[in-house]
């Protein structure tokens, strides 16, 4: 095992797709408690396919990645926000919309400019090589900005998550908590994307937090729980895709997936054993 | 000078207005019943009491000082609530944070008040328990407490016996009467449950789109239009 690991890190990629991944992965799952509390779900799908189209203007337009991305999916999350608040249009619909044609807009601009390439499955399924040192300190930046968020604004966090309009009448601007909210999520979902892809990366905000909510039982033990959970996970991915070549991102979500089920049987099976002890 | 003045008040919705027409005042330590049919705009009155909907004409003043983070609020549940991973305590000690301003951690006088508001409502065997894995009449209970852990001058009720069996729903009238008599917070409530609203509170808003009836319990009951309003009641659970 640790002959693997060891001979893992002789690649200063793979140093850098883990560190940057294992950030990203922590705070998609901080985040990712808050937005499926929420019925939030779906935002982090609509923004990795908003994501996949900026990335392919990019490419056409030889600009850096991140530079166009960042500033649009952060607009399309402040976009989708506003519109799960409003419920004019049904937001799940909307949000809907909004990804497919960012995922056609991306698909025509690249089969106009480079053709449909490998670069292609790339954006959509990820790759373990496209991390540089600018995501790496990227990456460091966002971490310490959410984890700082989620410790000074935990009980905030908490009050906007539970009860919105309860939050909003007793005084907290939960309009700000909702915005930083949505605006770390666009950065962590820019960042995460090229590495785990833009079909795959919505997985890392949703599975952690839905793995903690089968056993856990408080607020504080789900987010702590889903932050561990998504670590591990994203760890194990790594491994188990170097060892067997499979690819990083839909390694990572197996291992999501996998864990998942453990922690559902675990409950499950919980419930059975304690029901038979009160018959 | 009252708590609440509110003249010539209308809310609306995108547009359409929901419920106009309103003058009537709160005083401090009054007990106000919102009643009416379904759609006659009561949750909309509440939101604009709270602040989340700004009266589309007319105005709502607020007097004796009273500001956002004094007020207690128990909202209708939704779905998503139903089902929150949080324990009772959480849930109750949130209702403090208004409290907190910008400092992030909560204090030893906010725990204690939690605690209190849990023993007032006789809830302390919940306490440590999942929120999602209570009963109606329990997460009422706890909401109910988070909101007096939030109030200092006002509560602020949306149908809090909703969905409640008879014997929940008298207790928790009386834990809201007693609330109300012996801290002389003010409670505005809206009730599906007429017989209750009577009963237990001060002064009856009767809104049907607009404002039918403002006064006293004892004057509504002798009106025409509230004698009407419980025959219709009465009649329509004997049916």
């Amino acid at each position: 095992m640790m002959e693997t690991l060891t001979e893992m890190f002789a690649y200063t990629f793979l140093v850098r797709a883990v560190i940057v991944g294992l950030l990203v992965s922590l705070c998609a799952s901080l985040l990712g408690v808050s937005l499926v509390l929420k019925r939030y779900s779906m935002i982090g799908d609509g923004l990795s396919n908003v994501g996949f189209g900026t990335l392919a203007i990019a490419t056409a337009m030889n600009a850096a990645p991140l530079t166009v991305s960042i500033p649009v999916v952060v607009l399309a999350a402040f976009l989708l926000l506003r519109i799960s608040e409003n419920s004019k249009i049904k937001g799940d619909a909307a949000i809907a919309l909004i990804s497919s044609s960012a995922l056609a807009i991306g698909v025509v601009v690249i089969s106009l400019t480079t053709g449909m390439n490998t670069d292609v499955c790339g954006y959509l399924f990820g790759s373990i090589l496209a991390m540089s040192k600018g995501d790496v300190v990227l990456s460091v930046v966002l971490a310490i900005v959410v984890l700082t968020l989620f410790v000074l604004c935990y009980n905030k966090i908490f009050a906007v998550t539970f009860d919105e309009n309860f939050a909003r009448a007793t005084g907290t601007r939960t309009g700000l908590y909702n915005m930083l909210i949505a605006f770390l999520t666009a950065i962590t979902i820019v960042l995460g994307m090229r590495m785990m892809g833009a079909l795959l990366i919505s997985s890392l905000i949703i599975f952690p937090a839905l793995t903690s909510m089968r056993v856990c039982k408080k607020f504080k033990t789900v987010t702590v729980c889903a932050a561990f959970v998504s670590v591990i996970c994203f760890f194990i991915g790594v491994v188990v895709s170097y060892l067997y070549a499979t690819p990083t991102g839909a390694s990572v979500v197996l291992v999501n997936l996998a864990v998942f089920l453990l922690f559902w049987a675990v409950r499950s099976g919980g419930t059975i054993m304690k029901g038979k002890k009160i018959l | 000078m009252a708590l609440i003045t509110c003249r010539d008040a209308s809310f609306s919705y995108e547009g359409r207005v929901a419920v106009s027409g309103l003058n009537f005042e709160v005083r401090s330590g009054d007990y106000l019943c919102l009643v009416g049919e379904n759609g006659s705009g009561k949750s909309t009155l509440i939101k604009g009491l709270l602040c989340l909907k700004t009266p589309s004409a007319g105005s709502v003043f607020f007097g004796d000082g009273l500001r956002a983070n004094e007020v207690g609020y128990l909202p209708q549940q939704t779905a998503a609530q139903k089902d929150f991973p949080a324990s009772a305590y959480e849930v109750v000690l949130s209702g403090r944070l208004s409290r907190r301003g910008i400092r992030p951690f909560y204090a030893k006088a906010d725990k204690l008040a939690a605690t209190k508001n849990i023993e007032r409502l006789g809830i302390e065997n919940l306490k440590n328990r999942c929120y999602r894995e209570l009963s109606g009449g329990q997460q009422q209970r706890v909401l109910l407490a988070r909101a007096l852990c939030a109030t200092k001058k006002l509560l602020l009720l949306d149908e809090p016996v909703a969905g409640l069996d008879p014997l929940v729903t008298q207790e928790l009238y009386r834990e809201i009467e007693k609330i109300n008599r012996e801290t002389g917070i003010t409670v505005i409530m809206v009730s599906h449950d007429i017989s209750g609203a009577v009963r237990y509170a001060g002064h009856i808003l009767h809104l049907n789109g607009t404002q039918v009836f403002f006064g006293t319990t004892a004057e509504y009951t002798a009106s025409e239009i509230g004698a009407g309003f419980m025959e219709g009641k009465r009649r329509g659970i004997t049916q």
